[in-house]
């Protein structure tokens, strides 16, 4: 049997159906975003358009915008495996035909799409009341460089290294809360050397940034292969390893 | 054949109708070669074999922690076996056929496991994704009608009883016409009528050439349901029709009950030829005999030629119940010395 699309739409229409009734879900993926642009909105206003600081002050609002895509799907792919433990829905679904890799796909864009969709529309509306509302230097200076180029690319990718990080805790955790801390620290790793960029510590040339995304790429499709050879059936329905 | 005398048996089995089912032994459904599983230093199952007959309800019994959910994740590929081989719905167990057998098995385990948040029909086309199948709205139809829940459809299944649950999980288990269908206690929780509808469900089922594996506690619905039983508890302990077991287990014996005590019991009952010992219990007497068709006369005759008054006279029944408490009772012994 080869791998199925079906059935990874499957799981994630499944858990996009859960998520909608699912408060703490809608609360974390409503409030983490509510968060994030405001901290940057005021960084913004805050910024003095003739200071010398006026790049860091730029950066570091862009940097909590980079932060959604880091918290949220940690906190929503930590629950993935040990939350459906817990609700004793896992078994049911590991007698079904799937594969693992089906099933840690369909709960992977499970938590990518929604991230995606949340962290871009924050990204739109920061870009979109910079250039109504900012003075226009430090909007044109939010709009100048690899500032944009650097959230288009990095969202994606920071994303799915939470995610990868959050499916590999929460198939080895027994107690849901431990795994969405523990996954929330995973995922910050790769925030460091975009703090770093963001700050002006290490200075961004476009070619810089591309590399570096190609780099996280290369680490989120690694982590991928990590996770799914950690994905052991007996492990997860018996507690212990094989 | 596999050359082991206890799987044999189940391919060989012609089997006798219960329960108002005509079985016939086809090829094995599943079949068992010395199956061992050890967690850690715990032997969880030792050197079990047994085969099903295709179309067969398989009864598999025993105390908590004996190793029948072990034994049902093992053949449902959840888990690996530390040594023994199997083959289920006709593909040996292997890493690599998981799969191949997944899709050609269901398992009812004996906590539902439904999404609470999803409705009935949203759980239901879960599955059916995870299946691959086709015709998915009258798949879901035909499920739901055969657990009479067509009308909650769609409702929460969080809303529901633990008996609908369960009736909710019965039906994802029936979505993908599996070959083999093991349940875990699937009537736990179901009100009388509910269960008499499940029982009539799965007696339903072998007709269409489901074999059906069913681990349960009840042990009345396992002498309903199954044309055998396996007793497990760790081992293999005894595997056969229940009238098999009992005539294995127990002698056959007669109970009398009088209005009054014999003056004299061995010189009335000892003068049967067919009876071989007896003994008196509060009643009256239970005598251990050689043939009850032909005892039951003669004693009657005895009796009533030393004017005993006579209540009544019948061959003893023992159910799946005495077979099954004998046997783990002389487990709990062994174990004690």
């Amino acid at each position: 049997m080869s791998f199925s699309w079906t059935r990874v739409g499957a799981i994630l229409l499944k858990e996009l159906r859960d998520y909608r009734r699912n408060r703490f879900v809608i609360g974390t993926m409503a409030m983490v975003p509510v968060l994030f642009i405001i901290l940057p909105m005021i960084q913004l206003f805050a910024a003095n358009a003739t200071g010398k600081d006026l790049s860091v002050h730029v950066g570091l609002s862009l940097l909590y915008m980079l932060v959604i895509p880091v918290m949220m799907p940690s906190v929503v792919s930590a629950y993935s495996v040990v939350g459906e433990r817990e609700q004793g829905t896992l078994e049911p679904v590991l007698i079904t035909p799937i594969r693992r890799e089906e099933f840690l796909i369909g709960k992977a864009l499970a938590a990518f799409v929604p991230t995606l969709v949340v962290a871009y529309a924050v990204f739109g509306i920061f870009l979109g009341a910079a250039g109504l509302f900012a003075n226009p230097v430090i909007a044109s200076a939010i709009y100048a460089g690899t500032h944009v180029l650097v959230q288009l690319v990095f969202t994606p990718l920071l994303a799915g290294w939470a995610i990868w990080v959050g499916i590999a805790v929460s198939a080895r955790s027994t107690d849901v809360r431990a795994a969405q801390q523990l996954s929330v620290l995973g995922g910050v790793p790769p925030l460091v050397i975009l703090a770093l960029m963001s700050l002006n510590v290490i200075i961004v040339s476009t070619a810089l940034a591309l590399g570096l995304a190609a780099a996280l790429l290369a680490v989120d499709l690694l982590a991928w292969r990590v996770v799914a050879a950690m994905f052991d059936r007996e492990r997860l329905v018996t507690g212990r390893p094989r | 054949m596999s050359g082991d005398p206890t799987v044999d048996e189940g391919l060989e089995e012609t089997g006798t109708a219960r329960a108002g089912q005509a079985y016939r032994a086809g090829p094995a459904a599943i079949e068992v070669s010395h199956l061992t599983k050890v967690f850690g230093g715990r032997t969880a199952v030792s050197d079990v074999s047994f085969s099903v007959a295709s179309g067969e309800v398989f009864g598999f019994l025993g105390p908590n922690g004996a190793g029948k959910t072990t034994t049902v994740r093992t053949l449902g590929t959840l888990i690996a076996p530390s040594s023994g081989s199997a083959i289920v719905a006709g593909i040996p167990l292997n890493a690599k056929n998981g799969p191949a057998i997944r899709s050609r098995i269901s398992i009812m385990p004996e906590s539902p496991g439904l999404y609470l948040r999803l409705t009935v029909l949203e759980n239901l086309e879960c599955f059916a994704g995870l299946y691959e199948l086709d015709d998915v709205r009258g798949r879901i139809g035909r499920a739901l009608r055969a657990v009479n829940l067509e009308d909650r459809a769609r409702d929460l299944c969080g809303s529901l009883s633990k008996g609908l649950r369960q009736r909710v999980a019965l039906a994802r288990a029936l979505l993908s016409d599996p070959a083999v269908l093991f349940l875990d206690e699937p009537t736990s929780g179901l009100d009388p009528v509910a269960t008499r509808e499940v029982h009539d469900l799965l007696a339903s089922l072998p007709e269409r050439g489901v074999t059906i594996f069913l681990t349960t506690h009840r042990l009345e619905e396992a002498e309903r349901l199954c044309q055998r039983v396996a007793i497990l508890n760790t081992t293999l302990r005894l595997i056969g029709r229940p009238d098999e077991l009992r005539q294995q287990l127990f002698s056959r014996s007669v109970d009398v009950r009088l209005r009054a005590p014999l003056d004299d019991p061995q010189a009335v009952l000892g003068a049967v030829p067919e009876v071989e010992g007896w003994e008196q219990t509060p009643s009256g007497y239970t005598l251990t005999v050689s043939d009850p068709d032909l005892a039951a006369p003669a004693l009657a005759r005895a009796l009533a030629a030393a004017n005993a008054d006579i209540l009544s006279l019948a061959e003893s029944h023992h159910s799946l119940q005495d077979v099954y408490l004998e046997l783990i009772d002389e487990d709990v012994e062994a174990r004690s010395r």
